[in-house]
């Protein structure tokens, strides 16, 4: 388990460095970790996706 | 004479004579609202099939390992949690299976929003679901107190005012672990967990809501789909 850790640690520690003040973005009055803003990203992606791609129905055809 | 007791006890039911029970009388409400076919359907209007509902199964599906998380750390306790491998496996688990049940649940919701979900008499679904988010909102906000770290101070001590400003922080106090703690782990769970059950029962009573008609067209009946129009007729898949 600990070795599993060291290895994720390494690999995610070096895409995201936490290690320090936190990065944010300013609108105005709005203020937003970076991190949520990319969450945010996700989720409006997903939900394009979601409505965009076709379900595949059981079977396969349309009724 | 002998007994035999692995013989599944008689009972009677549904004699004039007992109608007037209590018992008897929320068997017949209940079996009238959900009955057996329409609370386990084998079918579902074609409209069902859509990523939107994915999502909403996702939802559920996250929030049960949240709670399985959540037993597991409540057994062990934060001693376990803090300084053991696995207790920080289990709490990391907890932790990102919240962080999927809001991604999924905001997708769901937002998929909803736009489909006008609450059209046909399903307004309770719609308010059930409004309700179970905002509810999910203060038990991660709790659950963030309970954390017993530096990021659970700061995050008290910045919220106290705001609660305070509100005057809930007369029987709500965010500095106060053990009050969170209970909270996050009896009050608000139950709470999510009644309210997203009877969001899923209303699913079922009222069905999914029917998509708009196309401009010119007369609009759809949007009323629950009948069980009958649910069943198959000859190979029409």
């Amino acid at each position: 388990m600990q070795t599993v850790s060291a290895v994720m640690g390494v690999l995610f520690g070096s895409l995201v460095d936490l290690n320090g003040p936190g990065h944010y973005v300013h609108w105005g009055f709005i203020q937003m970790s970076v991190a949520n803003v990319v969450l945010i990203g996700l989720m409006v992606v997903t939900f394009v996706a979601a409505i965009l791609i076709p379900f595949r129905r059981h079977g396969g055809g349309s009724r | 004479m002998t007994i035999d007791t692995d013989a599944p006890t008689k009972v009677a039911a549904d004699l004039p004579q007992d109608a007037g029970q209590l018992s008897a009388k929320l068997r017949h409400a209940a079996v009238e609202a959900l009955p057996p076919e329409r609370l386990m359907p084998d079918r579902q209007p074609t409209y069902v099939a859509s990523w939107i509902y994915v999502f909403g199964v996702l939802t559920v599906s996250a929030l049960a390992v949240v709670i399985l998380t959540g037993v597991v750390l409540a057994i062990f306790g934060p001693a376990w949690w803090h300084v053991s491998p696995t207790g920080h496996f289990v709490n990391s688990l907890h932790l990102w299976s919240v962080e999927v049940f809001f991604f999924a649940m905001v997708i769901h919701l937002w998929g909803k929003f736009f489909m006008a979900a609450w059209r046909g008499r399903r307004r309770a679904t719609w308010v059930t679901g409004v309700v179970a988010f905002v509810v999910s909102v203060g038990t991660a906000f709790t659950g963030y107190l309970s954390q017993q770290n530096f990021d659970s101070q700061w995050i008290s001590t910045q919220a106290k005012d705001g609660i305070n400003s509100t005057g809930a922080g007369a029987i709500f106090n965010v500095t106060n672990f053990g009050q969170m703690l209970m909270w996050h782990i009896v009050l608000l769970p139950l709470a999510v967990g009644l309210i997203v059950g009877g969001h899923v029962l209303l699913v079922r009573r009222r069905g999914v809501v029917p998509p708009f008609a196309p401009p010119g067209d007369a609009p759809p009946d949007v009323k629950a789909v009948p069980v009958a129009d649910l069943t198959p007729k000859g190979d029409d898949r």
